[in-house]
């Protein structure tokens, strides 16, 4: 097996427990979104075109509350603001890339495909075939998120809810977080981060989640000694 | 409007912010204090992420021994930091809130 082969199978292996809380994701999205009336070749275009959990359902809502067009459009964008915060950190592992493996990457990069790509680049830094990682991992997600889409658009409200495996998905990003925590001034980033995403969780459009991100990492920048 | 219109405009606005700095970062020389803020990205965007989920659940702070998600939440923390297992923080969060479900 090629170097490039064994990255991206390394990649697919560590997104695999978080595909576990996904897969219900997408089929309760699916479900939901052809129970409020939209169209199912729409509502699974979305999630190849919009591709962003959060942002499809509340999308999904909005149309079928009839909501305008460009309220829809805003929305989308405000709750996916966090990409950019993702996009800034993956960057300088991705920057020497040939442009069109970028556009792909970019593409590709999901809450849940950054979590495991960036703690791979932060504890075995960057190799000559680290780009395959990264693809593994956002190319098995994005499988899993149409897949189950489809699905949960043709089983439609029988999908049961009970089982509580969208907890998967938190679950995974604790175990990634806390290696992450290595020192005091990271450990603050994500404390502060943590307290105010609580306090400010009623906040329209997910914004609250976008401040606490900016506060935590302020926090992070004033207790790290200046070099 | 179309409503394909909508979701592609929504799909490309969001394309555009996961390309743009892994576009523009390798044409541009990056200040120093961007590069330092960096590395607090994952831990304060993961945590603002899980702790709503795991103290508010269903919306509202819930801090009693009824919310199964905070205690197998807590449970999985102590897990990831003894063992820096994924697999292992995902199997004992789910045991415990598969456990607590059938418990109550």
């Amino acid at each position: 097996m090629t170097d490039s082969a064994r990255s991206f199978l390394a990649g697919v292996r560590s997104e695999l427990p978080l595909l576990i809380g996904v897969f219900p994701f997408g089929l309760i999205y699916g479900a939901s979104a052809s129970a409020s009336g939209l169209p199912p070749a729409v509502a699974q275009a979305m999630s190849a075109v919009v591709f962003a959990g959060a942002a499809q359902f509340i999308a999904a809502q909005l149309m079928h509350s009839g909501a305008p067009a460009a309220v829809v459009i805003l929305t989308i964008a405000v709750v996916n603001l966090r990409h950019v915060l993702y996009s800034a950190s993956v960057a300088p592992y991705v920057e020497r890339l040939p442009l069109r493996w970028r556009g792909w990457l970019a593409y590709l990069l999901t809450d849940e495909a950054y979590a495991v790509t960036i703690v791979h680049y932060e504890t075995s830094g960057m190799t000559p075939t680290g780009h395959w990682f990264f693809l593994g991992a956002g190319a098995s997600l994005w499988t899993t998120w149409q897949l189950s889409t489809a699905l949960g658009i043709i089983l439609g409200t029988t999908v049961p809810a009970a089982w509580p495996l969208d907890f998967a998905v938190p679950l995974t990003f604790i175990a990634l977080v806390m290696p992450t925590l290595i020192d005091r001034p990271a450990a603050m980033a994500a404390l502060s981060a943590g307290v105010i995403s609580m306090l400010a969780r009623a906040l329209p459009y997910q914004s609250g989640l976008m401040l606490a991100a900016l506060a935590g990492i302020g926090v992070g920048m004033i207790l790290e000694p200046a070099k | 409007m179309n409503i394909w219109l909508v979701i592609l405009i929504g799909g490309l606005l969001t394309y555009a912010m996961r390309l743009s700095f892994i576009y523009f970062l390798a044409r541009l020389a990056v200040p120093g204090i961007l590069r330092r803020a960096l590395r607090f990205v994952p831990p304060a965007v993961l945590t603002a992420i899980v702790l709503p989920e795991l103290m508010a659940p269903a919306g509202s702070f819930d801090f009693s021994v009824g919310n199964h998600r905070l205690l197998a939440g807590g449970l999985a923390v102590l897990v990831a930091w003894r063992t820096k297992s994924v697999l292992a923080t995902i199997l004992a969060g789910m045991l415990v809130l598969a456990a607590l479900q059938l418990a109550m």
